[in-house]
């Protein structure tokens, strides 16, 4: 993946909106542009929409209204056969991990290649030998032993299964990497580890991750930019520096957590 | 609040009691209604003696032993069919009457033709199978693939239903397509449960195939009908004697096969 | 954190010996399904016939004789309640006992555990309407045969179903009562018990449905209830008698299942 230049923009998105519920919008009107690099985070309260505007881009979330630009091409009015190929250069990472268990790690992280392959190989776990060999580089990349391959999914810890998970994104190959709230399953010594990973995955292969969090520490440590939320609108866009304890009164509400 | 005023610890359950004196008396009431009195157990149990009399010890004669096998044989070969064909119409019939996965018409429809398989009882579609098919294993089989769907694919498409959607929708979310999605994400989740399902049933057939002989439908049942009806208990008892252990053989092995599918 | 560069790495899917199993149940399976094909004896005029033979059946059944309710099916049905309902409560007074020592958690005694087992076995193996023409030998035509094959084949189901239970049983608030220094009596009422009873519901409600559908057809051993009806009139080739028959025990099966649907949801 070639290093993009600065301030290209990857992803457009114009006046999205979503009600899950008739005159009860859970997005309003958000517009953002997204760099192809560098790592976004994004904060807010619960039920402030985080999730819904990152599953709305890769539309495991219908939008109401709106525009989401890639490529050319508007992810919102996608379906079939296009939103699959759009799908497959999106990579997500879950707050669950969303592996499938009784798998082991290696078919998990060469579920990341479904997209591109026919289902015969699927089912006879034939997949191309260039496939297998980049599964085990990523699981190698992502910092789990060799060993780890040939292990079913539901015996790994869940600092190891996010790793999986994150492997799984990357073979890919995406131009996009979403990550729903990676951390706010793990203890806090693992969700640094996390965290660091994401960032240098970000760093070294050049590919652009939205991160949605709670915690507004780990944002302002590995974001290069901070969105935060607050009742389905943006109103915080910028770097971490300039996230003053005013602009997170207004997100969060209230002192108490300060 | 003072100890008169405090709500009681462990209040009475009206109903409960209610419902358990019910049972009670429904018991006393149900056994006088069938005239079920003591002395006609012991009657009975005097009778019993002297029939066990007559079936021990159990009859090995080599010609009786010849029919006996040709008669397992076939109820094998009626349970191996019948699994094999029932389970197979069960994966389509099962996966359509998975509420999350088929559209409502289909799932009331598949759900409706299950609840009909499982309504009778194999020997009364084994009787049915008989007068369209003639006497013999044929009708026993057919009876038993009715039987068989009933039961597989109605849990089938339980474990469906409770498969993690989370799951599959991570699947869904790397750009695979309908196919992929259903052997990487869905099949490893219902897989194991289906294999264990499918041998559970064979088991199953294997005690029902034993049975269906008696009203025709082909295996053993018909021999031991027919010495049940001489009055030939000696081979009755060897009959049941042989079933018995096949059936735990059967289910010793149908254990190991669920532990190498898990 | 990257390897060094070696030979490629392959991935297998089972090791040799998951293989060579699953290998050996693929041709077992084969051999078996198509050496029951070969041997099976299907007569081709039969089968000719089929479509023929099962319109004729179709058209006998029907309009069913309704007059014969009131006189014979209305008594034999509420025989067949009776006898699967008692059935199963004397099913469920042997077996309880049994599975307390076929549980191995409880009953620490393997002998005791395998002669439970066994028992169980024993009970599953033998089809109730087996049972029937035994207990018809020896207690003679009847309810009261019924109600013992009933019993007894229940037995198996209610004894392994609740003997499993018992063993899932968490082992920690059985140690928190041992530990507070309540009796055995106790340990069993308020440690076992309520981690058991949803589970002891469900197979009670199982079974007693199961042996709605399976008191139906024991009379036609003689054993009491529809059976005896439809043993009749099947004998007599009453086609229209037999319809109805099939049409009632249809009928309550499906009340059955609506009942115990009723009760799981209110009770589990």
């Amino acid at each position: 993946m070639t290093p993009p230049a600065s301030g290209e923009s990857l992803l457009t998105i114009r006046n999205l909106r979503k009600e899950y519920r008739p005159g009860q919008p859970v997005l309003k009107d958000i517009s953002l542009e997204i760099d192809a690099r560098g790592v976004t985070a994004i904060i807010g309260p619960s039920g402030t929409g985080k999730s819904t505007l990152i599953r709305c881009i890769n539309r495991l979330v219908d939008p109401t209204a709106g525009e989401i630009l890639m490529d050319g091409q508007d992810l919102a009015k996608l379906s079939g056969q296009p939103l699959r190929m759009a799908r497959r250069r999106i990579g997500m990472v879950f707050q669950e991990y969303n592996l499938v268990e009784r798998l082991t790690v290696i078919e998990n992280v060469l579920s990341g290649r479904l997209g591109y392959v026919p289902a015969w190989r699927a089912f006879l776990r034939k997949f191309p030998d260039g496939d297998v060999a980049r599964a085990f580089d990523l699981i190698d990349a992502v910092g789990l032993n060799q060993d780890f391959a040939t292990r079913r999914a539901d015996a790994l810890s869940g600092g190891q299964r996010q790793r999986v998970g994150i492997a799984r994104a990357i073979m890919q190959e995406p131009a996009l990497v979403l990550a729903d709230e990676p951390t706010s399953s793990l203890d806090p010594k693992t969700s640094v580890e996390i965290m660091e990973l994401l960032a240098e995955i970000s760093r070294t292969r050049h590919v652009p991750i939205i991160v949605n969090i709670h915690n507004v520490e780990l944002a302002k440590r590995y974001a290069s930019r901070i969105i935060g939320m607050t009742g389905g609108e943006v109103v915080y866009d910028g770097p971490p520096g300039g996230l003053q304890d005013s602009h997170l009164k207004h997100i969060y509400g209230g002192e108490d957590f300060l | 609040m003072s100890a008169a005023a405090r709500p009681p610890a462990f209040p009475v359950s009206w109903p409960v009691r209610i419902a358990w004196a019910g049972l009670a008396l429904y018991t006393l009431y149900a056994t006088s209604i069938l005239n079920l009195t003591w002395a006609r157990f012991l009657t009975g149990l005097d009778n019993g003696a002297k029939f066990l009399a007559r079936m021990f010890p159990p009859n090995m004669a080599a010609d009786k032993l010849d029919l006996i096998a040709t008669g397992m044989a076939e109820s094998i070969q009626i349970a191996v069919l019948a699994t094999f064909f029932g389970v197979l119409l069960s994966l389509p019939l099962g996966l359509a009457a998975a509420r999350n996965l088929a559209p409502k018409w289909l799932s009331w429809s598949a759900r409706g033709l299950i609840a009909i398989f499982r309504s009778f009882h194999p020997v009364i579609v084994s009787i049915l199978f008989v007068k369209a098919v003639g006497f013999g294993a044929l009708a026993g089989i057919l009876a038993l693939i009715v039987s068989s769907m009933g039961f597989v694919s109605k849990l089938f498409a339980e474990v469906v239903e409770e498969m993690n959607p989370k799951q599959v929708e991570a699947v869904r979310a790397t750009g695979a397509s309908f196919w992929n999605v259903l052997v990487m994400a869905v099949m490893p989740q219902v897989m194991a449960r289906f294999v264990g399902l499918s041998v559970y049933q064979l088991d199953s057939n294997l005690r029902n195939s034993t049975m269906v002989g008696i009203v025709g439908g082909g295996g053993i049942g018909a021999p031991l009908f027919t010495a049940y009806q001489r009055f030939d208990y000696d081979v009755v008892l060897t009959i049941l004697l042989i079933i018995i252990a096949l059936i735990m053989v059967a289910e010793l092995v149908s254990g190991r096969i669920r532990r190498i599918f898990q | 954190m990257s390897a060094p560069a070696s030979a490629p790495r392959i991935w297998q899917r089972f090791t040799p010996g998951e293989r060579i199993a699953r290998s050996l149940l693929y041709i077992v399976t084969v051999v078996a399904v198509v050496w029951s094909i070969k041997t099976i004896e299907i007569i081709p005029e039969f089968l000719y016939d089929a479509p023929e033979q099962t319109a004729d059946l179709f058209k006998r059944m029907w309009p069913f004789d309704w007059a014969f309710y009131p006189k014979a099916i209305h008594h034999a049905l509420i025989e067949t309640f009776h006898i699967a309902t008692l059935g199963t409560i004397l099913a469920i007074v042997l077996a309880l006992p049994l599975s307390f020592l076929a549980a191995r958690n409880f009953t620490a005694n393997p002998l005791l555990n395998l002669v439970a087992q066994f028992i169980f076995v024993s009970s599953r193996s033998v089809n109730s309407l087996i049972w029937a023409l035994l207990f018809v030998a020896v207690f003679g035509p009847g309810a009261l045969s019924g109600v013992l094959s009933i019993a007894f084949r229940s037995i198996g189901f209610v004894g392994k179903l609740f003997g499993e239970a018992l063993e899932e049983a968490q082992r920690g608030p059985i140690e928190a009562l041992t530990a507070a220094g309540a009796p055995k009596s106790m340990i069993l009422v308020k440690g076992y018990w309520p981690q058991v009873e949803p589970a002891f519901w469900s197979v009670v409600l199982l079974r007693w449905d199961i042996n709605i559908r399976e008191s139906a057809v024991l009379g036609l051993v003689g054993a009491g209830g529809i059976g005896v009806a439809l043993d009749a009139a099947l004998n007599n080739l009453y086609w229209d008698q037999v319809g109805l028959i099939l049409a009632v025990i249809f009928t309550v099966v499906v009340l059955t299942e609506i009942v115990t649907s009723f009760i799981r949801s209110r009770i589990i």
